[in-house]
């Protein structure tokens, strides 16, 4: 019982930051119906400039940690902000009214410019973090000397998590921008024609997204403590799972598929085999977009002749 | 679909110096922001274990004042051209030239082919990378029958590659079968595999199918890495036998072919002898291919690709017509996969991984969807460049990736971007490919 509620933690603080990339995925397919192939990049580029600015101002002589993490936060999803609106200006915006195929090829090449980019900037080995956020709570310690821990850590990556997320959602359903978002999504000929400026409002929504992606990047830098030039790939594939099972279009499915996601591949690794962690997930995405092909929360697709 | 009203009109886009200069100063400034960490500090693990860096300021200068003035180059150039967005339909001049040359260039290029061999004898390195090239050719022409004909777009064809090619190590090393044996099997193992993952993503589209295939690509991958006992995992296979002329071997020994046909051996024999292999392989799957397309299921694959709702209302069979796609191509990716692991005698995880399903689409998508002769080209231009880049092995996949980003905005519908089609009434015309929209389905 106590191993289960400890990782039942686990897949909960993996489940959210998934999350955190599973909402660009869901945004820009919901707006501008492609795969942002490069988002998972996206949030590898995030974690990379978390950790060179953590350094930077490290090596400045800042020492109060809160204050270097949030400077750190604000840099990076600035940055990679503007990654994800460079992305969208020079790879996908030419290409909008093109063929299905070719934002998705362009995608896929962004995602290789973006992942050899880093990796020739800052070289193929994996850069190693120190522990920042120290320290935890036992919160029972079983019989057999089991102890359910909770570090601080986790609990700062789903507060974090949290406070976005309430952010975001009150940007998406309050502000003007949201109702844009909101107004593309369904029709985008219709919202130009009633003034939306559907151009900015997409490029919004990468920056959005990219931003989103770069609290997920922080975030793991801090958990797992190192960051590496592939880790993008694998992450957004199941980030994108995540988006596909909890429906995609959807945010809060995307949230929910993201923690699912996080609980099945933590559980799997605890009671099955670390190994086939990887496999299991893409299985769950084959096996959702069988049965379950609008996902959790998602609406049914029309067909329309 | 959407707005063409939301795009200005060329006529209003302004020029001038000072909207070039405007323009190329936030190009700079943009690039500042987002090179100032990446390139402007370099991070590595120091000596003792903790992270250290250093600036690398000269660096980022010289990018962003190459931002600036490539900006400013591109600018001009698109002032020079003109509005880009011309290229509807290809003007009929260009479209008999493409015609003509399109008669003439096939033979011209197979003849070519056929002599490569003896006019580059001496010439290994040439003769091994028209090995490479005319694999990806296969691959190529192979995944054109699903991604091409039938429109399923398919992420995770080195799959099947894999598949054909650990048939074949495994087939070989653990029960001494000749490739020629194998040959045969890792194609209708590949076939099977194909058909399997078809079976599941009938009811997918589009983006979804892509996603799924490219799942299952990385499930095999990720399968063959951690299966360790019957694979031996990233460790890979080794002492894959070389394939052999029908029993007799390439050796140097006395029962090699050289002995017994009584010339010198040289080890050039055996790359003479696989070019022909593959070429044979491939040239065999460009005559199925286009026989197959004349035949009522090659006609169902097009029908398909061009809009899956009519061809189940006219009562085409959409379930066979994607299995059948799915396993010839996957078939075709199996041949080339046994050839691929005989001709290096080792392969490992590391060679089927998603960037080579990526690259074969992109010769795929390159070389116009549906079009033989441009695949074949796209595949020629894409290994060829890739070897330019040989020397500068870690920018290799970084100027591939914006290679494929560049010809996506010049050339979405690539080189060879029209088709002529299979069934006609009354007069063969050529379609413009702006007219069809594959990947729909």
């Amino acid at each position: 019982m106590d191993y289960f509620a400890q990782q039942l933690i686990n897949g909960l603080v993996l489940g959210s930051i998934y999350g955190l990339i599973a909402i660009g995925y869901t945004m820009v397919y919901g707006i501008v119906g492609m795969i942002n192939f490069a988002h998972g990049d996206i949030f590898m580029i995030g974690g990379f400039i978390a950790l060179i600015s953590f350094l930077v101002l490290v090596s400045l002589g800042l020492t109060a940690i809160p204050l270097i993490l949030l400077i750190v936060l604000l840099v990076s999803m600035a940055i990679t902000a503007l990654y994800g609106w460079t992305i969208e200006r020079i790879a996908y915006r030419p290409l909008r009214h093109s063929f299905r195929l070719a934002p998705m090829l362009s995608a896929i090449g962004m995602s290789f410019v973006l992942t050899n980019f880093s990796q020739v900037s800052q070289g193929a080995r994996v850069k190693p973090v120190p522990p920042i956020i120290t320290g935890g709570y036992t919160l029972h310690e079983g019989a057999s000397g089991f102890a359910v821990q909770l570090s601080n850590i986790q609990i700062m990556v789903v507060l974090a998590t949290i406070v976005v997320l309430a952010l975001f959602t009150w940007l998406v359903s309050r502000t003007r921008l949201g109702r844009d978002m909101r107004a593309c999504e369904q029709d985008q000929t219709m919202a130009a024609l009633l003034g939306v400026d559907v151009d900015r409002t997409i490029s919004m929504t990468f920056v959005i997204g990219a931003a989103l992606a770069a609290v997920a990047g922080m975030m793991y830098l801090l958990y797992y403590g190192l960051v590496d030039f592939f880790m993008g790939f694998v992450a957004g594939i199941k980030a994108f799972t995540a988006a596909v099972l909890g429906g995609i279009g959807s945010l809060p499915g995307a949230m929910l598929g993201g923690l699912s996601i996080g609980l099945i591949e933590t559980f799997w690794s605890a009671y099955f085999s670390v190994e086939y962690k990887d496999v299991a997930a893409f299985s769950i995405l084959i096996v959702v977009l069988i049965f379950m092909p609008t996902g959790l929360l998602g609406r049914p697709e029309v067909e329309k002749v | 679909m959407s707005a063409t009203s939301a795009r200005p009109s060329p006529a209003a886009q302004p020029s001038g110096s000072a909207f070039i200069l405007k323009k190329a100063l936030i190009s700079a400034l943009v690039a500042l922001v987002l090179f100032s960490l990446m390139i402007g500090v370099r991070t590595e693990a120091g000596p003792q274990g903790g992270l250290i860096y250093w600036t690398r300021f000269g660096d980022l200068a010289a990018l962003v004042a190459t931002v600036f003035g490539g900006s400013i180059v591109v600018e001009l150039l698109r002032q020079w051209w003109g509005p880009v967005d011309k290229d509807s339909i290809v003007p009929k001049p260009v479209q008999s030239a493409i015609s003509f040359a399109g008669r003439w260039l096939a033979p011209a290029l197979l003849v070519f082919t056929f002599l490569v061999p003896v006019i580059f004898y001496n010439q290994r390195y040439i003769l091994d990378l028209s090995i490479l090239v005319l694999t990806y050719v296969m691959l190529g022409w192979g995944l054109n029958v699903v991604v091409g004909l039938a429109g399923l777009l398919d992420l995770g064809y080195v799959a099947f590659y894999a598949v054909g090619a650990y048939s074949y190590a495994l087939l070989a090393t653990n029960f001494g079968l000749s490739f020629w044996v194998c040959l045969p099997l890792a194609g209708i193992l590949a076939a099977f595999w194909g058909v399997l993952l078809g079976f599941p993503v009938l009811r997918l589209r589009g983006d979804y199918l892509a996603i799924v295939t490219l799942a299952f690509g990385e499930i095999i991958r990720l399968v063959i890495i951690n299966w360790q006992s019957l694979t031996g995992g990233p460790n890979g296979v080794s002492g894959i036998p070389r394939p052999t002329m029908f029993g007799i071997p390439l050796t140097p020994g006395d029962d090699g072919l050289a002995a017994k046909l009584g010339i010198e051996f040289s080890p050039t024999h055996r790359l003479v002898f696989l070019f022909y292999v593959i070429l044979a392989m491939a040239l065999l799957t460009n005559w199925v291919t286009i026989r197959l397309r004349r035949l009522p299921i090659g006609r169902a694959w097009e029908a398909l690709r061009e809009d899956e709702v009519a061809c189940r209302a006219l009562g085409i069979n959409t379930t066979t017509t994607k299995l059948t796609a799915f396993a010839t191509g996957a078939m075709f990716g199996g041949l080339a996969g046994a050839f691929f692991a005989t001709r290096q005698g080792f392969i490992s995880p590391e060679s089927f991984t998603f960037q080579e399903s990526a690259l074969v689409l992109a010769i795929v998508v390159l070389g116009g969807m549906g079009s033989q002769l441009g695949v074949a080209l796209a595949a020629l231009a894409m290994i060829g460049g890739f070897e330019l880049f040989r020397g500068l092995d870690q920018y290799r996949m970084l100027v591939f990736g914006i290679a494929m980003v560049l010809l996506m905005i010049w050339r979405p519908r690539g080189l060879i971007g029209h088709r002529a089609p299979t069934v006609f009434l009354e007069r063969n015309q050529a379609i413009s490919s702006d007219l069809v929209k594959e990947g729909h389905g």
